[in-house]
This record gives structure tokens, sequence and C-alpha cells, in this order.
């Protein structure tokens, strides 16, 4: 089971439910998994069929944008801001 | 258009002539006519003197320097500061002192800092920090700089000694 | 004391032969005799010289442009405007570092509809002669329709602002408002129960900051050579941190496929962030389709202040609270940061960094990109760091000066570690923050005394996050034992170098036998920007596989040549051995090129394991009362650099970020007058430091390696900007008992403060 830490601004949609554990194996199924049990989230995360382009995701400290990402049991999933260098 | 000027001058010791229009300054004519590309455009209104040059003994920001200026003058610039295939003490130890990190102030900076040591070859740290203050550099604070000169300024007394 | 590498028992150090030593840069001669070429110093046969027309109106409405008069003129060539672009898909793209959206960066490289600052690019010309162009331009006919300007970020938030952007709507992950603002964005993180832990706390402090926008302030103006030839082919050189990234830019604004494009970075002469997002590329590139000639941009200084990628000014509210023993329990923050004209700025990052440096179990944040009526934001060493540094760094001092505890203590006593959980998620692996409080703790600096009137010594820390992304290298062993390596990380800071010494390490040669070559996007494999204190880390990385490929090859042919198995061969030092028959290297190489294909390694790494990168200052002032003048008498910057390749280059890194850092703190603002105009677009009144403003910058090197990297490297790059204004403000305060919260603390600012102060 992978732990996916809901973001904050979602939790109005997960009824306040802060981390949330799922069965999946790439980013795109938690984000299917967590439509399912909680409607709307996938248009909060997405753009069409792919990760918003405000956003990346830590996959136990992976950091990543494409959604066939592999998500093991045990990983830690956090959306996060997407941030450039300088 | 304007007619341009010809004007003779000695550019690291050779005798140089170009044609020029009035309202071009040294700095472009050394550039694009005379393909010295070492001093650069940092600014061109003399803030911040990567387009150092010597002219006539001195450091001078050739942004603010017209061409015209320059008949009859003396003018140095970073590609006349090695000699015969050697680097100058000045030029070394800005190497061995890792006093550059992109490069596009070093050399105003050699032109600045050689005409301090030529002038004042013993500087303290504060002098050689005011002789410099018109070079402006934002990659490295200075401190590598400054050591490079004295580490110059030590090796250049010894020469002499 | 100056420079000094200190090495935590507890990290067990390795000895290398190449690294850690101090070799002179592979390009160094080129660059103290003036012939490296830069991008204005490049030149093409034919080439004809573009200029700009920018708009003097901080926000309006284009109504027409007409280029006729300028047309005619005896000398021009092309004239180019929007509508030479094709129209921009509204598209975001995943650049490596951040994301660019295709519709505003057209926008902001050729106005469309709106001037949205002053400096926008409107319109350029090419012709012969740069004067000829720049005459011009003068006759370039703009109509506007001036519209109100906001250049404030409190002020572009009010409902009854003047609206940029007729549909821009404010990117969430919560519910979506309907209603089009200037704001781009609105971030929110949450981590336990902040009300709670406000309460259980014995000290609370909130403070309110605000600091101005900042240029990366690099020395060398923009400026690139664009050919388009008639087989539809385009090459630029051009001064860029990543010429991928520019490639990859110029396909998506021109709609032409990257095969038909070659970048070719020149030697660059700095870029701090600046230069990544292309500006004229694509406009000298349009001018040479229409003309046929090469076309030359190079921006004046003016141009570079006005129409180029700043930093964002801001405003913050923190509060902190924390136990009498000095435990924080609680942080709240609320940021908002401009964008400049369209929406996109490091707001992400500041959100993410405010409270980076300390365990805080309780925590909430809100930040907001807000665009306003200036040139589009973008990133600065540590972008988003620094500004909520100033605030958390100078909240912790008060704490400790209310609570009676030392400064650093309080920091160690709250520092993040591994395993502790930031307030945006993730937990932290193995980092070096506590290392590097120690280190500066034990220095000579922090343990010597500071004595006269109005001095005073303050300390701070920062964070930044290091990025890995894709690099690939190429490296190929020539005849005489040497070997050259091939790779596409435009070389800012001695990174070349750098990158030669983990080849040579690897294969036990020495860096002068390594000759480090930057290429262009047809010579090298794809490689994401110099920027995200990412060289050294990921292309070294890529250095080093390299490395071994070659090695590898090696082995299987000297075993040929031995007449015995690969697996017999032993390699240490760079020597080659089997039985009683040995070769170093370069004798093997030697050998080798008689006899069988040529020994080429490759790579091509996407590394993860970047980690993160902390830093602390200790910095003593002393206050001139009667002008507000700050003299910076002693500073000393600490920071964990996993493993020090070249410490001249990262003490460098570490001296060049701390003085920006202390001209960010002390004078470096942009003024802007009510019309929205910036009114010191020049070095004499941007005012960054000069030799005379400093003392040395000591360094000391903290060397926690990073187990992800073969030689423990963590990025340097960036951090060192982040603690400068918090320390010199905290010094402040001890010289003065004023607590400056805004940025610049110019001196008629501090100057006033002691006034008002002083019941003046």
């Amino acid at each position: 089971m992978a732990i996916v830490f809901i973001p904050a601004q979602l939790q109005d949609l997960t009824d306040g439910l802060d981390q949330v554990e799922l069965d999946a194996s790439s980013l795109r199924e938690v984000i299917a998994r967590l439509e399912e049990r909680f409607p709307g989230t996938k248009d909060r995360l997405c753009d069409d069929d792919e990760l918003s382009p405000a956003l990346q995701v830590s996959v136990n400290h992976v950091m990543t944008r494409r959604l066939r990402a592999e998500v093991g049991p045990d990983s830690e999933v956090h959306f996060l801001p997407s941030i450039g260098g300088g | 258009m304007t007619k341009k000027i010809h004007v003779s001058t000695t550019v690291n010791g050779e005798a140089v002539e170009f044609l020029c229009e009035a309202r071009h300054s040294l700095l472009e004519v050394l550039r694009d006519e005379l393909a010295l590309t070492g001093c650069k455009e940092g600014c061109n209104n003399g803030n911040c003197g990567a387009c150092t040059v010597m002219m006539n003994r001195l450091p001078v920001d050739s942004c603010c320097v017209l061409a015209v200026e320059a008949e009859g003058a003396e003018i140095e610039t970073v590609e006349g500061v090695a000699a015969q295939g050697q680097l100058h003490t000045v030029q070394q130890c800005f190497l061995e002192g890792a006093a550059l990190q992109c490069g596009i102030c070093t050399p105003g900076f050699i032109i600045t800092a050689k005409a301090l040591l030529e002038r004042n070859p013993n500087p303290s740290e504060q002098e050689i920090r005011f002789a410099l203050a018109g070079n402006l550099c934002r990659c490295t604070g200075y401190d590598k700089i400054i050591r490079s000169v004295q580490a110059a300024a030590e090796i250049m007394k010894e020469a002499q000694s | 004391m100056s420079n000094v590498i200190v090495q935590p028992s507890s990290t067990n150090p390795k000895k290398y032969n190449v690294i850690g030593t101090r070799p002179v840069r592979h390009d160094g001669a080129d660059k103290v005799t003036g012939k490296a070429i830069y991008a204005a110093d490049f030149a093409l046969p034919n080439m004809a010289h573009g200029a700009y027309i920018r708009s003097p109106h901080a926000h309006a409405r284009i109504l027409s442009i007409d280029t006729s008069e300028a047309e005619k003129m005896p000398g021009v060539l092309a004239v180019a405007t929007s509508a030479d672009l094709p129209d921009p898909w509204d598209k975001t793209e995943e650049l490596g570092e951040g994301c660019i959206n295709y519709a505003h960066l057209s926008g902001n490289v050729l106005a469309r509809k709106k001037a949205l600052y002053r400096g926008h690019a409107v319109a350029a010309v090419a012709a012969t002669d740069i004067h000829i162009a720049q005459e011009a331009a003068k006759w370039i006919k703009v109509e506007y329709e001036v519209l109100p300007p906001v250049t404030w970020v409190l002020d572009a938030m009010k409902e009854d602002a003047p609206l940029l952007h007729e549909n821009l709507i404010t990117q969430t992950l919560g519910e979506k408002s309907t209603k089009p603002s200037n704001i781009g964005q609105h971030i929110h993180f949450e981590q336990g129960d902040v009300e709670q832990g406000f309460a259980e706390a014995d000290i609370v402090i909130e403070r309110e900051y605000r600091t101005e926008t900042v240029h990366q302030g690099y020395i060398e103006p923009h400026a690139s050579v664009a050919l388009w030839n008639e087989d539809g082919r385009l090459k630029v050189w051009t001064a860029t941190q990543g010429s991928f990234t520019v490639r990859q830019q110029l396909a998506e604004l021109l709609k032409i496929p990257v095969s038909k494009i070659t970048v070719v970075p020149c030697e660059i002469g700095g870029g701090f962030g600046g230069k990544i997002a292309v500006y004229e590329p694509p406009v000298a590139a349009v001018l040479s389709r229409k003309c046929g000639r090469p076309v030359k941009i190079t921006m004046r200084r003016d141009e570079v202040f006005e129409g180029t990628g700043p930093t964002p000014g801001s405003f913050m509210r923190v509060k902190m609270g924390a136990t009498k023993e000095g435990r924080l329990t609680a942080g709240k923050a609320w940021l908002a940061y401009d964008a400049g004209a369209f929406p996109g700025g490091v707001i992400g990052p500041g959100c993410m960094c405010v409270f980076s440096c300390y365990d805080i179990p309780n925590a909430m944040v809100d930040g907001y990109d807000v665009v306003l009526n200036k040139p589009k934001t973008q990133a600065y060493r540590a972008p988003g760091s620094t500004h909520v540094a100033l605030a958390t760094e100078t909240i912790i001092d008060e704490i400790a000066g209310e609570l009676g505890i030392d400064p650093i203590d309080l920091r160690l006593q709250n520092a993040a570690k591994e395993g502790t959980r930031r307030v945006d998620g993730p937990t932290y692996p193995r980092i070096g923050l506590v290392e590097t409080l120690q280190a500066i703790k034990e220095s000579e600096h922090w343990n010597s005394p500071l004595e006269g009137p109005n001095r005073g010594r303050g300390v701070a820390c920062g964070f930044w996050f290091n990025a890995g992304l894709k690099s690939s290298a190429a490296a190929n062993v020539n005849d005489d034992g040497t070997v050259t390596l091939v790779e596409g990380s435009p070389d800012i800071g001695g990174t070349r170098t750098s990158l030669a010494m983990q080849l040579a390490e690897t294969l036990g040669i020495a860096a002068e036998d390594v000759n480090p070559q930057v290429v262009d996007t047809d010579s090298v494999g794809f490689t994401d920007v110099t920027g995200g204190s990412r060289v050294t880390f990921a292309t070294g990385l890529a250095a080093h596989e390299a490395a071994l490929d070659i090695r590898g090859q090696m082995i299987e042919r000297v075993a040929e040549m031995w007449e015995c198995k690969p697996e017999d061969i032993q390699v240490e030092g760079g020597v080659y051995r089997y039985d009683d028959h040995s070769l170093t290297f370069k004798e093997l190489a030697v050998e080798l090129s008689k006899t069988g294909e040529a020994i080429v390694g490759r790579a091509a790494v996407n590394p993860q394991g970047a980690t993160n990168a902390f830093s602390a200052n200790i910095v003593d002032v002393e206050v001139d009362t009667e002008t507000g003048k700050v003299k910076i008498l002693r500073f000393t910057i600490a920071q964990d650099a996993g493993k020090a390749i070249h410490p001249s280059y990262v003490e460098g890194q570490m001296q060049g970020g701390s003085v920006q850092g202390i001209g960010w703190a002390l004078n470096e603002e942009y003024f802007y007058d009510d019309r929205g105009e910036l009114k010191n677009a020049s070095f004499l009144d941007y005012r960054m430091p000069t030799s005379y403003d400093l003392p040395m910058i000591e360094t000391i090197i903290v060397e926690v390696p990073n187990p992800d990297h073969p030689f423990g490297v963590r990025g340097v790059g960036e951090v060192s900007i982040v603690p400068p204004p918090a320390a010199i403000a905290n010094a402040i305060y001890r010289a003065t008992g004023i607590r400056m919260r805004n940025l610049p603390i110019s001196p008629p600012r501090l100057w006033k403060a002691i006034a008002e102060r002083n019941g003046q």
C-alpha cells in the first residue's frame, strides 16, 4: 500500500483526511484511486491527461512529473509545487 | 551617411589606423573595427569597468572615450598584457588564485590591477580595494581578486629586488 | 582566518588524488587574455544588427504599430513584431527546471495586445549597422492606450486593482474561482494543528516584512546571433545557462522542429537564473529569416534592467511560537510574491522554504503568486528562499533574545535533520544543517570578540533544494593518452574543470590530462540547464560514468592484448596490471591507439539524490548613525558541500552568493515612480557591491558527503544567497537596537529609523 499525503487544499474533498493508503503501482493509478474515493480530485491535480503544470510529485524522495512513474508498496507520495533553480 | 574620420593611434605597441564616425566610442571601435574583443560592454555609461583599457598610461572606461580621442594616443588592451607568449604575473596570479568565475569582468580587472601595481608596488588591502572599486564583479565577491592582486604584488616586488 | 574545510568526524572522509586539489582551470588562459568568445564577441560574415522598440508605458493597450517609416530608411533590412511569431499554443511545458507557459513566453518576447511593463519589447528592427537600427527604432510608431499601472504586490491583489490579464483565474488545488484577478496561484500547506501549537507556546512573535525587486546583475547583457538559413535550419549562438532549453523554447515559439535548430552556448558572463528563459533569440531568428542575413542582438544595460527577469518583490507576514525552553511549537506564514507581468513566479519554493531549516510540528503556509506591471520575474539563485529567510531568521533571532538563548544554540536545538518532515510534506534524507551550524559555532569568527560602539554581530541560516535532472557526456581517449570530455553544461563558474577532475579521478589520471569542452546541442546528448546547483553533481556523475565506460573498454582491450580474461585485470590508481604486466592509463592508451577501434566513453544520467543545501552566516557590522550607512566588518559563510571537488570554486560560489546577498540586504532595489516607470535602470543607481564595500568573505566548507554521489557531492551554487539579508538585519539590531524588516536596509531608510527612534 502506498501512503499518499493529501495536500491541505484537497482536504475539502476528502473530508479532512490528510493521509490515505492506496493500492497502486503508478502515479496514474494513485490519481485514479483518489478520484474513485474522492470525486473531483483528478480535476484538481491534472490538466487533461497530464499532471497540472504547477505541480511535481515526490515518490519516496524521487521527484517526478510522469504519471507513469512507479509507486511501490510503502511509497510516500507528496504533491508539491514545481520549482526551478537559478 | 556621415563622413568617417580617419584616426591614427598606437594599440598594444603597434601603429594602427581606423575609420570611425564622430559618435563611435573607443570601446566600439576596439571591438568592432579592430577585432579586439577582450574589452567588454557591460553598461556603456562608465559604471562597471568591463571596458577598461589603458590610454596614455591611465586606465579608462573606453565606453566613455570617443574613438576620435585615440588620435595620437597609446592604447593598451588586455590582448597586449601577455608578452611573447608568457602570461603577465597579474594574469598568472588570477588563474592560480581562482579570481574569475564567468570571466566577463576579468579583462577590465587585469588592466586596472596591472596599472595599480605599476603605480604602487606595495598597496595595502584597502588601497587595492579602492583602486578596483570601478570594476564590478558579480560572481566572485571580490575576495579572490584582491588576494590574487596581493599575490602578484609580492611576486613583482621579489622580481624587482 | 580565511578559507577552511571541515570534515566532521562522523563522516569518514575518503582520500583522493585529484578531487580536493586546485588545478588552474582549463579555460583560464583564454579568459585572462581576453580571447574567450562571449556572445557579443561573436560575429558572422554579412551580419546585421538588431535593436528593440520597447513600451515606455507600464500598462497600455497596443492599438497599432506602424513600421513603414522605419522600413524606408537606408540600411534597414527587416522589422519584427508579435505578428511575425506564430500564435502560441496555450501550452505549459516542463523544462526540467520548472514549467514555462509558451503563450506567456511569446507575449513576453514580443508584446501582443498589451504592453504589461515599461520596457516590454514591442517590435525590433534589423539594419546594416547598430546605430542605424537604433535610429530606425525611433521611427516605429506605436499607438498606445495608456492604462493605470500597479507595481506593489498588495495593491495588485485588491478587488479594484487594474487587471493585467482578462482571463487569469487563480490556479489552486482548492476550489477554483470563476472571477479573473491578478492572483496567478494560491498555495496552501498545513502540518499538525497550528492553533494548538501557538496555544502551547510561551512566546509568540508575529512580524511583517517587505522586499523590493532586485536583479541578478550579471555583468554581461543578453546577446545572441541568429542565422536562419534558406534550408530552414536555424543556428543560434547565445549567452545562455541552457542551450537545450533554448532550443526547446525556440522550437515552441517559432513552431519549427528541434531537429532544425542548433544552439551554441558561447562563454557566458553570469546568469544566476536570469539566462534561462529566452528574450532575444527568437526575435533575432525572425529578423534573420526576414532579411536573409545573420542578425546579432545585444541588449543595453537599461534593457537588461527593464526587459529581462528580476526576482520578485514581496510582502510577508510570519508568526512563530516557542516554549520558554526554546522548542519551536508552531509557524504560520502569509506570503505574497510578485510574478511580474505574467504568472508563474517563485512563490512555490518560497512556501516550501519558509520553515525548512527547522523541525516545527505545527505549521501553516499561504502563498500567492501575483501579477503586476513589472518585468516577468525569473529565478535568482535559490529563488524565493532569501525572502522568507529574512522573515524566519529574524524572528528566530527575536525569540532567542527574548528567551536569553544563544542564537546558534536555539537553531541547533530545532534544526532539521534526516527524517524531519517539512511543512510541504517530504522528509529530509541525510543533510548537513547541524554540522554547518556547529561549524559557525566553533569558528574563530564566532569566538572572537566584537567591540566598539554601533557594532553588532548577527547570524542566520538558509536552505535550498538542489536539482538532479538530465546530463549527458562523452569522453574520447586521445592517441597520447589524454582524454577529451565532451559535455553540454555552459560553464558559469569553473565547472568544466570540476567535471574534468571527476573524470580524472575515476580514471586515475591528472586533471591536466583531461580536455573538457562545452559543446552545442548537436554535439552532445540532452543536458538540462546550468542552474539549480546541479552541474558538479549531475554532469559530474555523467563524467564519472563516461570514465567508467572507458575503463571497462580499456580492461576488455588490454585483456585481449595480454591474452587473459577481463576479470583477471587489476586496476588501481590508473595502473592496469596482470601477472607481471603493468601499464599506466596513458601508456595503455598509446598502445591501444595503434590497434583496434577508438575508445569512446558515454553516459546519460538523470540522478535522484541531489539532496539539499544549507548555509549559515556570521556577520559583524558597524553602523554610521549619522548617515545610516552599514559597513560590513567581517563576514563568514559556512556551507555543506558534501565534497568540494575544486575547493577554490566552491569557495567562489559561497563568496559570490554571499556578496549578492549583501547587496540585496543593503542597497539593491528597483525604484518605481507612480507611473510604474523604473527610475534606476543603470549600475550607477542600481547599487551593487564594489570591492571597496566589502571585507574578505571567509568560508568554511563543511563536508558531509552525499551518499548518492560517487564522490559525495552536494550542489553548492545557490544557497549562499539565502541567509545574508537576515544575518545583516540581526547584526544591525545588535548594533542599534532597531529591527529593520524591509529590504534594502539602505542608508536613507536606516537613517530615518534611527532618527525616529531618537525622537527626531
